[in-house]
């Protein structure tokens, strides 16, 4: 297959050629007609003949694989889609997904979105905290989860007025007996000839993801089933897909990416998805590029970064001839992992810009244009990008100078609302640009630049988390008087969180206590959210309002001057 | 030490409802099944320093070298033995 970087594009030619409406119309979609992103997505290959292509992949941990056509999951949704009808749950009810990377959470995805029903994902390494904060918002309906999480979820059953059911994906495997109101389900043992895809709308709710932001709860950003044009469009000329080729996208569906370009956008493409269902090592993800004969790969600089701590000589070991397009989100990729990439692979990684909130990628280095290593490209073609001015919301044109990251609205897969949110969700807005909350500057020939967030949200691992539920997580531990969360730099995954605390009254520091509030956020929260370093401080700095002020703490971390502290509570 | 950092991953890292179901021995892959993740690898790794009064590199703190209850006593047994 031809390598991406054996062509060239021309920018201004491809955004007069590239709109919305041509995603509608390849999908077939009519002007203000119907959809649903699982009939799209699924039903639309069978129906064209392309039933018996391989659309997912899947190997777990043990090496063990299962191939599923376009057929099956058709088969299968309309099983999942039927189930969950049976089950009393209508279209927008909030149906989560609590489940490891198993094939029926990518096949549940589309199953639930079949029916009508909002999809919720949420990462199965969440603790009870993160899970019930996210469930209760979202006064979900149902969850489907496996017997590894059933215990999480039963621990805040009763804190989810709204959950009427729990479906455990694997009981059969298990002698344990469910309680009342858990029911189970073996999707194998139920495949549907027919099911029709609930009628849908453009403007029709479809996922519900959680973000995390400086203050307050996460927020769930609401998409629809148009988006599915943006995530198509997108997958087609960012990532190069085409319905021959065999992609691995490494992100879990608990977040963004894991189901815009995990699930949604492969499958819109008809292309076979690769997942692997295994903790991280180089030689099991160079093994599963040369087994799987992978043409393209998106991936995170995190991941990037472990590989090439693991140096050149487990890429020899590999065959990976097949990849002709690298991909890369989640945090800025920095120069040395592209110039990494060219030498490891002799293939640019191409660092992609976007947010839960957009629902799509935003600014891009598209296949063909020469990547500037370090830069985050240029806006989608079909999109208007800038960098505004802070306080005015005018674009900045003088190259270099810092400003705000603002995408022109509406487009197709931009979310609608934040759930039970919206006073957060209109202040996105300045002079009618979305503020995407990250700083860049332009340089001359009108790439993007990142330069930092512009808020306290620690990016760890290309996953954003909210200092405010790691400082809440603490005060539920015993010893903890106050605390104030960062993200310290990193070298492998951009930030760590880094939490400064002060103890209650007959506690001391010590290295057992250091690792019981470590774990305590862990299980409390995320693994991500684990503090990977602990200060021990008489008192946390505040503003006389009571107020934490990460950024002097963020500062003194850094060796940076402190700035303007007179609100600063001194006593 | 087999016993000890196995009861600290029961403890830790495997949920109270499923430490009873989960087959838990010194060869169970850890990171490549899943049980720990990379980010949770510094808590065990944290937990081994001060256990043991020892000090590991993050270079040395690979998911190859923490995979397995095994692969961790080796690990920790060379740098016991530095010191």
């Amino acid at each position: 297959m031809e390598s991406v970087q054996s062509r060239t594009v021309d920018y201004q030619q491809l955004r007069s050629a590239i709109t919305w409406d041509v995603a509608r119309r390849e999908l077939g979609v009519v002007e203000g007609g119907s959809l649903n992103i699982a009939d799209l997505c699924i039903d639309r290959h069978v129906m064209a003949g392309r039933g018996d292509k391989v659309a997912l992949v899947h190997e777990n941990h043990e090496g063990e694989l299962r191939r599923f056509t376009y057929r099956d999951l058709m088969l299968l949704t309309n099983g999942w889609a039927a189930f969950l009808r049976g089950l009393g749950i209508r279209n927008l009810d909030r149906v989560c997904l609590f489940l490891d990377r198993v094939p029926e959470l990518y096949i549940g995805f589309m199953g639930i979105l079949k029916l009508g029903a909002v999809v919720e994902p949420l990462f199965s390494a969440f603790g009870e905290d993160a899970l019930h904060s996210r469930m209760e918002d979202s006064a979900a309906t149902a969850i489907i989860t496996e017997r590894k999480h059933l215990g999480k979820v039963r621990r805040v059953r009763e804190r989810v007025p709204s959950l009427k059911t729990i479906i455990v994906i694997d009981q059969e495997a298990d002698g344990r007996p469910l309680r009342e109101g858990e029911v189970a389900y073996s999707m194998m043992a139920n495949q549907l000839v027919t099911f029709p895809a609930f009628r849908a709308f453009p403007e029709t709710p479809s996922v519900l993801h959680y973000t995390s932001g400086t203050t307050g709860k996460p927020k769930g950003a609401m998409h629809v089933h148009g988006s599915v044009f943006a995530q198509y469009l997108t997958s087609k000329v960012v990532l190069d897909l085409k319905d021959d080729d065999v992609y691995w996208c490494t992100a879990d569906p608990g977040w963004v990416t894991g189901t815009s370009y995990g699930i949604i956008g492969p499958w819109a493409m008809g292309a076979t998805e690769v997942v692997l269902d295994a903790g991280f090592s180089s030689d099991r993800w160079y093994q599963t590029i040369e087994k799987h004969r992978v043409t393209v790969w998106y991936t995170a600089p995190t991941a990037i970064r472990m590989l090439m701590k693991d140096g050149l000589d487990p890429v020899a070991r590999h065959d990976h001839s097949s990849l002709r397009h690298m991909c890369s989100v989640g945090e800025p990729l920095n120069p040395e992992a592209v110039r990494w990439g060219r030498e490891a692979f002799g293939l640019d990684f191409h660092d992609t810009f976007w947010q839960t909130e957009t629902g799509a990628i935003m600014i891009t280095n598209l296949p063909g244009m020469p990547v500037k290593p370090g830069s985050m490209g240029r806006p989608f073609p079909a999109l208007e990008a800038a960098v505004v001015d802070p306080r005015s919301g005018e674009p900045i044109t003088s190259p270099g100078r810092v400003g705000l990251i603002a995408i022109r609205p509406p487009w197709p897969s931009m979310m609608r609302t934040y759930w039970n949110n919206s006073a957060t969700y209109y202040g996105k807005f300045l002079n009618g640009w979305y503020i995407c909350g990250d700083q860049a500057s332009l340089d001359r020939d009108g790439y993007f630049w990142f330069c930092g967030r512009d808020d306290d949200v620690i990016n760890t691992g290309g996953h954003l988390v909210g200092p405010f539920e790691i400082e809440s997580a603490l005060l539920e531990h015993e010893a903890v008087a106050e605390s104030a969360a960062i993200g310290k730099p990193d070298p492998v995954n951009m930030e760590v969180v880094k939490v400064f605390v002060a103890l209650r009254p007959g506690f001391t520091p010590s290295a057992d206590l250091e690792l019981s509030i470590m774990n305590h956020v862990r299980k409390r929260l995320s693994p991500l959210a684990m503090p990977q370093e602990i200060a021990f401080v008489d008192k946390v700095p505040k503003t006389r309002s009571g107020k934490i002020l990460r950024r002097v703490l963020r500062a003194q971390e850094l060796g940076q001057p402190i700035g303007d502290i007179s609100t600063m509570d001194d006593n | 030490m087999k016993e000890m950092i196995l009861e600290y991953i029961k403890n830790e890292y495997i949920d109270e409802d499923e430490v009873d179901e989960i087959q838990l021995d010194e060869n169970t892959p850890l990171i490549s099944s899943g049980i720990v993740d990379s980010f949770s690898m510094v808590s065990l790794k944290r937990f081994l320093e001060k256990k043991y009064a020892i000090s590991i590199p993050d270079e040395e703190a690979s998911p190859e070298a923490f995979n397995t209850v095994t692969s961790i006593i080796a690990l920790v047994n060379r740098h016991v033995a530095k010191k």
